[in-house]
């Protein structure tokens, strides 16, 4: 049994909120550099400059890279023989959200509630993921997940007969109808089986995983290159205004699921696609 | 669509032969004075012109910009402060462009009938580019709240911008670089 103290929990937290706002993983900053050699929009091309010149702003001059710093998202790997000592878990991640988002003079973009519309006023309640895993690891990956990208998901209960033919029309569909609204080019996040609501939790996942690293799986690997060529087919490109990289990366995440059942799901990421993970 | 790199030079207020001159994918560097407003102040400055109230800005040749800053830290005039997604805005839209709107600056297609408001009213829409916080912050020299403090991100801010990046997507004659653009480089049937 190993003991986590609430404490370390709460300033790590801390510390990779703001980290987060500030600092663009660098797999995503190579991707954007990439992206700029291939595109053939000189409107496309003009984007991805600006894209690469804003992160290297907000890493130096600690500014955000964009103003809407997100729904605290954070995702816990939870070792079984973790014991958190001095107070419950999910106050020590609020905790950390709360002091992060205040002293990094982020932007509290929670309501309180969804129909009366409340700001908390301190980016909280996190959006809170706990999956257990075996042994002693604590793991937190931290995924500030802006409002522009997380409105363009979709979710549909597909027949098993749509096959794989239905799954690849409908994530084209998902991004060309979101076009310019999720900032393009980020990562399309794709939830294959499950259920109804675990399927949207697997195109969160698909989310955490760095630009280039493929499903472990070659079918599905196989599925992610080429659906990352029919979506840069579609011509949405940089920012929706015409272009060859409408993504960086498309990942996908896959679940048993019943008989009756092909769930998938679409969850995009801009091209502020922020994450910071620490251990402890 | 025209895709020179050259930048167009605009100061506001804008005038119809500023707007004339605009086509869809120019590139523009914007100075002078704009407003910031979000969904609550758009809702609230179309209340008070229904009321026949004085609005807190002059709406003739105004430009707004779609844009809830990030707070501004200490030492800077403003946080993070790029474009917000723009149809959220279109219920209240052709109303200000009645009364005089002549730009607005956000990310994101607009609906068929703020397009055709556009086109009647003679005003453009602008794309900066979504996302881009930490940039366009560096571009804007001073910002103070001028009206509904109360809504705190979303209050009304006066911005003074300078050479502020902006690509025209909707101009005075109808098109739209959004549906341009993706036709042109689209390579499924
Ligand atoms: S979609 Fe992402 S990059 Fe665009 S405004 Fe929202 S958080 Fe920022």
């Amino acid at each position: 049994m190993r003991t986590i103290r609430f404490e370390d929990i709460v300033a790590n937290l801390r510390n990779a909120c703001i980290k987060a706002n500030f600092e663009l993983p660098n797999d995503v900053y190579q991707a954007l550099n990439a992206a700029l050699d291939k595109e053939q929009s000189p409107i496309g091309r003009e984007i991805l400059s600006q894209l690469i010149e804003n992160a290297d702003i907000a890493r130096t001059e600690r500014i955000p890279i964009c103003q809407d710093t997100g729904t605290a998202v954070v995702w816990v790997e939870l070792g079984q023989d973790v014991h958190v000592e001095g107070g419950f878990l999910i106050d020590a991640i609020n905790e950390g959200v709360r002091q992060g988002y205040l002293e990094g003079y982020l932007r509290k973009s929670i309501v309180a509630d969804p129909l009366r519309r409340k700001n908390t006023g301190d980016n909280t309640p996190a959006h809170v993921h706990i999956e257990l895993v075996p042994g002693e690891v604590f793991r937190v990956t931290v995924l500030p997940k802006g409002g522009g990208s997380e409105n363009m998901g979709r979710l549909a209960m597909l027949m098993p007969a749509d096959g794989v033919d239905g799954v690849k029309k409908f994530v084209l569909d998902a991004v060309e109808k979101a076009s310019a609204n999720p900032c393009p080019p980020g990562i399309i996040g794709v939830g294959i089986g499950s259920t109804f609501d675990g399927v949207a939790l697997l195109a969160k996942k698909a989310l955490l995983r760095p630009i280039g690293e493929r499903h472990p799986d070659p079918f599905y690997a196989d599925l992610e290159l080429e659906l990352l060529e029919l979506v840069n087919s579609l011509g949405v490109g940089p920012q929706g205004l015409g272009g060859r990289i409408t993504t960086l990366d498309v990942h996908i995440e896959v679940a048993a699921t019943h008989i009756t059942s092909l769930p998938v799901a679409v969850n995009i990421n801009c091209h502020a696609a922020r994450r910071v993970s620490f251990e402890l | 669509m025209k895709e020179s790199q050259e930048y167009i030079a605009l100061e506001t207020p804008l005038s119809n032969s500023d707007v004339e001159r605009l086509k869809s994918g120019d590139k523009v560097l914007l100075n002078g004075i704009v407003y910031t407003a979000r969904d609550a102040a758009h809702k609230k400055l179309v209340e008070t012109l229904r009321e026949g109230k004085p609005l807190p800005f002059n709406l003739k040749g105004a430009v707004i910009y779609y844009c809830g800053p990030s707070p501004a830290p200490p030492g800077r005039v403003i946080g993070a402060a790029g474009p917000t997604t723009a149809y959220r805005m279109d219920p209240y839209t052709p109303e200000l462009l009645k009364n005089g709107l002549k730009g607005m600056i956000g990310k994101g297609p607009r609906s068929d009938y703020v397009r055709r408001a556009m086109v009647e009213h003679k005003a453009v829409y602008f794309a900066a580019t979504g996302g881009a916080g930490a940039l366009l912050s560096q571009r804007i020299k001073a910002a103070k709240v001028i009206a509904y403090p109360e809504l705190g991100p979303e209050a009304i801010r006066e911005l003074i911008v300078e050479n502020f990046p902006l690509i025209v997507v909707n101009d005075i004659y109808g098109r739209d670089l959004y549906e341009d653009g993706q036709r042109k480089y689209r390579r499924l049937p």
